[in-house]
């Protein structure tokens, strides 16, 4: 099947070009990394994890959501999902392996990653981060390319996929479960010390993941002969408006403990990144961005008469996909460290080479998705033909 | 039997996985174990520990921080971002925000602290630890292994205590004078105080303890009733940085 990725158009292969290009210099500033360290990132010894984290944080969210399409399809046989569960599983091979790119980028001693396996700590979360993460990612490429493979020869799917599939559901969760708990558990780290981390990552994932399938779906739709089918979209879209406002109520449960309790290292944080501290407040615009699109997402999408119109769906999911990532692909870990356990405010922006490295990460993540969607659109446009 | 091509990339496939796999299992499998053996207590005899009294310590004063700095190769980066530290003076409040006032007085108000890794008898940063690089030994004292660090940074996030630092570029060319009996590190790893354990080996004392005149550190075995150290605390009251988050501090302070 993977000969259907190297025959194409010419804006295909614009596009590949295209982001190789833009991987070419992330890889070059990675270089520049590799040789002087960490150092040439904005990250110190207050901030210690910085935009490579948030992205990889981030990511795992969108992986997840596969499971927004999947489940209905599989579970509840709801068949308007079926055309696009293999996009919801390419978006989430994609995007794991982002996630673990930015992890390896993120590392001090890449050449050491492998410690991980070679020195088994399941006390650490990271070690079963590792696990879900490979696991999910294997999972997912399995169903997929199998899947797929026998929708090609017209026969059912293998009987061995049919558990993979039902596996993948919870593992799903699991996978944003346990790098919530990443956060969750460190003593000292008041913005992090919430048992709510796990379900406002499950939720805000399953709003901007399904946003950008909406938005995947409506360009596959433009450009190829391939329809996934308004009903599909539609449903989507509820999806996302279900999940967007679970996400904006659990923040709000958030604010509530917080500030009515009152105690000085939980509400530091959420002072700084909503008002600023110590006159530091980089993320303060940032954040109300966050906020007002966040509220005005909800407008659209809650609205049916804004949400059925397809123009107006598309911009609310760039405005949830834009305020989460604002939200969870940033603030979310550069605030825990901020202020520092001594009480001291010393902020963080990303360098130069670090947002050019994190621009090649991304890129990297859609070459693989423009593939491997690349496939699977041809597949589908021979089965309908 | 007959296998093509495509059969024996799939079995091949499936041999590196299996493979891959196999010390994952090993390690659950184990699990168990390793938490039966930990529940029957084991009696202690050795538990390091250090007081600082503040009423002793000279504002202005340094030696304690050259004397760890220049053994430990520790480099000198001015720059608060790159900066590493072992051993450092912070004010008392922010040392201490839980005992922070308005009418702090005795003279504390704004006067140094001085602040190290705690050594705790519950370190999260152990607990957060992927490859176990950063461990506790027996004698309680929380360790590094710079040649196992991946430099994940996770015991950074998880230290409340901000005694962690890491090395954000090579730290080489800015030690003064580096001490040959010392390594030092490479960028990329996570490094902090180790209570000087290769000197204990040589039955030295910690090199803060040892160049401190005023007498504001003491060093000793807390597990031992007539040891100086419990000599010290039984005389004193003393307090520790966040008690309250469990992590078990082994630093005491008098105030």
């Amino acid at each position: 099947m993977f000969e259907k990725a190297l025959i194409g158009s010419k804006k295909y292969w614009g596009l590949v070009i295209g982001l190789l290009a833009i991987m070419g210099v992330g890889a070059i500033f990675y270089l520049q990394q590799w040789n002087y360290g960490l150092g040439i990132t904005g990250m110190s010894r207050d901030v210690s994890w910085g935009l490579y984290i948030a992205q990889f944080t981030f990511l795992v969210g969108v992986a997840a959501s596969a499971v927004m399409v999947v489940l209905p399809y599989y579970l509840h046989n709801y068949k308007a999902f079926g055309r696009i569960t293999i996009l919801g599983e390419f978006v989430a091979v994609a995007s794991v392996i982002m996630c673990l790119v930015f992890i390896i980028a993120d590392l001090g001693q890449p050449t050491r990653a492998l410690n991980i396996v070679l020195y088994p700590t399941p006390n650490s979360i990271l070690f079963w981060d590792m696990i879900v993460l490979n696991g999910y990612l294997l999972l997912n490429i399995l169903i997929g390319w199998n899947v797929l493979a026998s929708e090609r020869k017209s026969v059912p799917p293998p009987a061995w996929v049919k558990p993979l599939i039902y596996i993948s559901i919870p593992w799903a969760v699991s996978i944003h479960t346990v790098t919530a708990f990443i956060y969750a558990g460190l003593p000292g780290r008041g913005f992090w010390l919430t048992a709510i981390m796990a379900p406002r990552f499950l939720a805000s994932a399953f709003a901007g993941g399904p946003a950008l399938l909406i938005l995947l779906s409506l360009i596959i739709r433009r450009f190829t002969k391939f329809d996934p089918g308004k009903e599909a979209i539609q449903n989507l879209g509820k999806i996302v408006a279900y999940a967007m406002a679970t996400n904006v109520f659990f923040i709000l449960l958030e604010i509530f403990t917080v500030f009515y309790s009152q105690i000085p290292e939980h509400m530091h944080h959420f002072e700084y990144i909503f008002a600023g501290l110590e006159g530091h407040g980089k993320l303060v615009p940032w954040m109300w961005t966050s906020v007002s699109l966040a509220v005005l997402s909800l407008i659209l999408l809650v609205n049916p008469i804004t949400r059925r119109r397809e123009g107006i769906l598309a911009l609310a999911c760039v405005i949830v996909f834009v305020s989460l990532w604002i939200e969870k692909g940033f603030a979310l870990v550069v605030t825990g460290f901020i202020p520092s356990p001594l009480g001291r405010v010393f902020e963080y922006s990303p360098t130069i080479p670090e947002i050019l490295i994190t621009l090649g990460v991304w890129a990297m993540g859609f070459l693989i998705l423009v593939v491997l969607y690349k496939i699977a659109v041809t597949v589908k446009e021979e089965i309908e033909a | 039997m007959k296998i093509d091509r495509r059969g024996f990339l799939k079995i091949g496939g499936l041999g590196i996985l299996g493979v891959a796999v196999k010390p994952v299992i090993d390690v659950v499998s184990k699990v168990k174990l390793a938490e039966a053996s930990a529940k029957k207590r084991v009696l202690v005899e050795k538990r390091l520990a250090m007081v600082v009294n503040l009423k002793n310590c000279k504002e202005g004063c340094t030696d304690c921080i050259n004397a760890c700095h220049g053994v430990h190769n520790v480099p000198d980066i001015a720059n608060p971002k790159d900066e590493i530290k072992w051993i450092w003076t912070e004010s008392y409040e922010k040392a201490f925000p839980d005992q922070e006032h308005r009418f702090i007085g005795g003279g504390m108000k704004g006067s140094p602290a001085i602040l190290l890794c705690n050594h705790c008898d519950n370190p999260s940063c152990v607990r957060v630890c992927p490859t176990k690089a950063t461990f506790k030994r027996e004698d309680g004292i929380v360790m590094m292994d710079y040649h196992r660090c991946i430099g994940c940074r996770f015991c950074m996030a998880a230290c409340p205590y901000g005694s962690r630092s890491f090395n954000w570029r090579d730290p080489r060319p800015f030690i003064k004078k580096i001490n040959p009996n010392f390594p030092t590190r490479t960028k990329g790893v996570v490094e902090k105080c180790n209570f000087c354990e290769e000197r204990l080996a040589k039955g030295l004392i910690p090199a803060c303890v040892e160049s401190c005149k005023n007498k504001a550190l003491a060093f000793g075995n807390v597990e031992e009733p007539n040891s100086e150290i419990r000599g010290i605390l039984r005389s004193n009251y003393t307090i520790r940085r966040k008690p309250g988050l469990g992590t078990g501090p082994q630093i005491y302070y008098i105030v």
